[in-house]
């Protein structure tokens, strides 16, 4: 455990992705195989289900520590994580645990899932004060099923094909579907003997990316020799059918092939030798949900019956880069559209429920395009995206054959009233904001937004916060409503839950109005207004 | 506060009405009296000035040569209007201090910034017996426990080396007056040159002078050649963290951060930096406790940082306490607020 540590620290530490490489391949160098074997499962974003609750974890920690819960609560505010509070407050201890990773996991911390209350706290306890302050933090979060650190699987594999001179997709490969955590996986992960078929069937295609359209539209030249399909805001997502296997990589590079079975099975029905480029979304009733759905998807290894009928997934596919085992990539994108077209025509039911054509839009000229566009928000998209008919499939961002044009954001002046301490990076500082809007004489409470702040704002706006606060209610400080700032959002829903009568969609702070007043703020009318605009949009 | 006693709260800062002095005030006042140079316990613009003698040149430094200074060294009684006035070392930096004030058998101690930890760069804390002690609490929470400074001081060590065989400069951002000295006085001066940003040498010149061990150091401005940074240390404000421009010179290095707020992963992460290095010139929690403890007051007055909590904490371990709301910020915003912190 000493040596993981010292990689997560290490990991922790640095943004860079270089070093990252370094301290990985550092750790598979001198680790054991069976260490490496947990490690890469670790690392790899598996996790054993929670072992020990948190809740058990905070009641022991606050024994130990011989604290009152309301400090722990304050220490939680402040430190911003649970498993690190805990750390922090355990009476110091110098000595370095220096069991191996391997037999920690396996005879000591899975064990103890199926163990007596009384027996777990023991062995918590035990292992806290064998264990320095770092080493109690990885403890934490392996146990308490809240391991997480900041490398994709991707990174890692980079690291391991440096130390086994493998290509990357051919460890990646190896790495996909189930697998137990051993040294003998181990050993075949790093296996120098490549089967020839192995490697090409997982690997997708670098993504284009487009630019946000900073140019104006009409500058574009002709319309005709674009494409114009509404943009969707889901996961992109590439999906591979090939020899009989689907592989569906997100546009990170991670394998996400599990996450979405229904569009895996789907996928499977595709003839081999097919890839396709598009936006994995949540789709109910003809119609993409919020993607605050999506989420309850991602980063869920067992996805219940009840998530894959509340939130069911499917593509909408804008691009064919192969078919029948050949690279389109530098075929004209008109060609490769019309070949998407009739594919996803042609398939059957199966298929063609969950792997969607985005619609293209056909307009007049710029000015009716633009019109068109004003329907976005009602239709769930963001705006349209632009593709030159004649440009290949490129790779990375490239600027002049994509174009993203997004609708602009909605925008409105409200007030600060409360505010309440960040987590991980804004630990210990006022970041997380509620705005409210006037109703008559009255604020109310109308968006929480966390982002959008420089730092040294972030630092005036604390200190006001603590300087201003009125009340404490927890970890909520009610502050004096004097600061005005512009919030944007993409949409705006009826809630019965929320005081405002108004939910949401991604709010953010555009910009501190120091210029305003409170009195200058916007009114819960102004946004009733813009939410009855956009639900009756005007037809075109 | 009692209305009586013999420290007031004012709007220009800690006030003793039968003195007829303030203790570190934040707005011009006739008489003050300072307990260390840190700029938020030190400012400009006041008639006189008391300081302790083991920090006087610090305190010119801040104060500029205008100044109407005396000094006074440490356990020496200074009367002021029959009140009697004395210093006490409060290990935070060099020539800080506690301030004792008694009358008539009352007796206060304002403790300005302190800590118990050895730093041989400074006097060590010296409890002082007191019916109302007025305590700071920057870093008031059980999660803030330091660990031995030695440790630490390994921990910047292979952070040097590791650099310098990467063929790196490594940049350590620590506070100009006293972390910036505390730094160099411990480290492995073996290991490489030292070279520091102008707000840091003029200050380390200044304990130099003080009789306080410090390694030979080489101001980043006079320096022609910018290969000699290869494989240094180099000692600058958090300031310059933001100064792109003046950290190009240096090529390619990694930073690191020397403060107490290091402690929480979220905090490091806040400052950006490549390595966080915890160590402080303040009490921790312990640290906190003890010297409360032995102060034997039957008041304890608590301001700047954790203030609420640890006079809850106090409270309910029934130790008298109450939150004095001072202008005092501990260690967030005082090096941002230094005067003199150019390049």
């Amino acid at each position: 455990m000493k040596l993981f540590t010292e990689l997560y620290v290490e990991l922790d530490q640095t943004n860079k992705t270089n070093e990252k490489i370094e301290a990985l391949r550092f750790y598979f160098e001198h680790a054991s195989a069976a260490d490496a074997a947990w490690a890469f499962y670790f690392l790899s974003g598996r996790k054993p289900r929670q072992i020990v609750p948190s809740k058990k974890l905070r009641e022991w920690a606050i024994e130990q520590a011989g604290i009152p819960e309301w400090l722990y609560l304050e220490s939680r505010d402040t430190v911003g994580d649970s498993a690190e509070t805990i750390a922090l407050l355990l009476p110091n201890n110098a000595t370095v645990d220096e069991t191996p990773l391997h037999e920690l996991v396996e005879k000591e911390l899975l064990p103890l899932r199926k163990s007596a209350e009384e027996i777990q706290k023991d062995a918590v306890i035990d292992a806290w004060s064998r264990m320095n302050y770092s080493q109690r933090l990885v403890y934490n979060k392996l146990i308490s099923g809240s391991f997480r650190v900041g490398v994709s699987q991707q990174l890692v594999l980079r690291a391991l094909s440096q130390i086994s001179e493998l290509p990357p997709d051919v460890l990646a490969h190896r790495a996909m579907g189930e697998w137990e955590p051993t040294p003998e996986f181990f050993y075949q992960l790093l296996d120098p003997n490549v089967d020839e078929n192995e490697t090409p069937i997982a690997r997708p295609y670098p993504f284009h990316l487009a630019h946000q359209a900073d140019v104006p539209i009409d500058e574009l030249g002709n319309l005709s020799d674009w494409e114009a399909e509404w943009k969707w805001d889901g996961i992109r997502s590439q999906v591979i059918k090939r020899s009989g296997e689907v592989f569906v990589w997100s546009r990170g590079e991670d394998l996400i092939t599990e996450r979405f079975p229904e569009l895996a099975a789907a996928a499977a029905l595709m003839p081999d030798g097919t890839v396709l480029d598009g936006e994995i979304l949540p789709w109910l009733d003809d119609r993409v949900l919020p993607f605050t759905e999506l989420q309850k998807r991602i980063g869920r290894k067992n996805l219940s019956a009840k998530i894959l009928a509340e939130v069911p997934v499917i593509l909408q596919a804008y691009d064919l880069l192969e078919f029948e085992g050949q690279d389109l990539r530098a075929t004209e994108f008109r060609n490769r559209r019309e070949l998407l077209e009739r594919f996803i025509g042609q398939a059957a039911d199966d298929v063609s429920k969950i792997i969607k054509l985005t619609e293209s839009v056909v307009a007049a000229d710029w000015a009716h395009l633009a019109k068109v566009r004003e329907k976005s928000r009602s239709l769930g998209v963001e705006g349209f995206m632009l593709k030159r008919r004649d440009s290949p499939y490129r790779t990375g961002r490239h600027r002049g054959d994509w174009w993203k044009w997004k609708i602009d954001p909605l925008t409105i002046d409200a007030v600060l009233i409360y505010a309440q301490k960040g987590t991980g990076k804004r630990a210990n500082l006022f970041t997380d904001y509620t705005f409210a809007v006037w109703k008559g004489s009255e604020l109310v409470p109308f968006a929480k937004a966390y982002s959008g702040l420089t730092d040294a704002e972030i630092r005036k706006v604390d200190r006001y916060v603590r300087d201003n606060t009125i009340e404490t209610f927890g970890p909520v400080r009610s502050v004096k409503p004097t600061l005005v700032f512009e919030i944007a959002f993409e949409a705006l829903q009826r809630s019965t839950r929320h005081k405002s009568g108004v939910a949401v969609r991604f709010p953010r702070i555009l910009r501190w109005r120091e210029d305003k007043r409170v009195e200058q703020a916007d009114s819960l009318e102004t946004i009733f207004a813009m939410l009855d605009a956009f639900q009756n949009p005007e037809n075109v | 506060m009692k209305k009586s006693g013999l420290i007031t709260l004012t709007s220009r800062g800690l006030y003793c009405k039968q003195g007829d002095f303030y203790v570190d005030p934040w707005k011009p006042v006739k008489r003050a009296v300072l307990t260390h140079a840190h700029a938020d316990h030190t400012y400009r613009g006041n008639e006189h000035y008391l300081v302790p003698a083991e920090g006087e040149r610090l305190s010119r430094i801040r104060l500029g040569d205008e100044a109407d200074i005396s000094t006074e060294k440490y356990g020496k009684t200074v009367g002021m209007n029959g009140v009697q006035v004395s210093f006490h070392p409060a290990g935070h930096v060099l020539g800080s201090a506690q301030v004792r004030i008694e009358h008539k058998g009352e007796i206060w101690v304002v403790s300005g910034d302190y800590k118990l930890m050895p730093d041989a760069t400074c006097a060590p804390f010296e409890p002082v017996k007191c019916q109302h002690f007025i305590t700071e609490a920057t870093f008031g929470l059980p999660i803030y426990r330091w660990q031995p400074t030695e440790f630490i001081f390994e921990d910047i060590n292979s952070w040097w080396r590791r650099n310098q065989e990467k063929g790196k400069a490594s940049v350590i951002f620590a506070y100009s007056l006293g972390k910036s000295q505390r730094v160099m006085n411990g480290i492995d001066r073996s290991i490489g040159k030292i070279f520091t940003h102008g707000a840091v040498e003029r200050l380390t010149q200044a304990y130099r002078e003080s009789g306080v061990d410090m390694p030979e150091t080489i101001y980043v401005g006079g320096v022609e050649n910018k290969k000699e940074f290869v494989s240094s240390l180099i000692v600058a404000p958090p300031s310059a963290q933001q100064a792109v421009g003046w950290r190009r010179r240096f090529g390619p290095h990694s930073t690191g951060f020397a403060s107490g707020w290091m402690m929480v992963r979220g905090a490091r992460r806040q400052r950006a930096v490549d390595r966080g290095f915890v160590l402080s010139d303040h009490a921790d929690w312990p640290e906190l406790l003890s010297a409360i403890a032995s102060s034997e007051a039957e008041t304890v007055y608590v301001t700047h940082g954790f203030s609420e909590e640890v006079v809850r904490w106090l409270n309910e371990n029934g130790q008298h306490a109450v939150p004095l709301k001072t202008q005092f910020v501990g260690d967030t915003a005082a090096e941002e607020l230094a005067p003199g912190d150019e390049t």
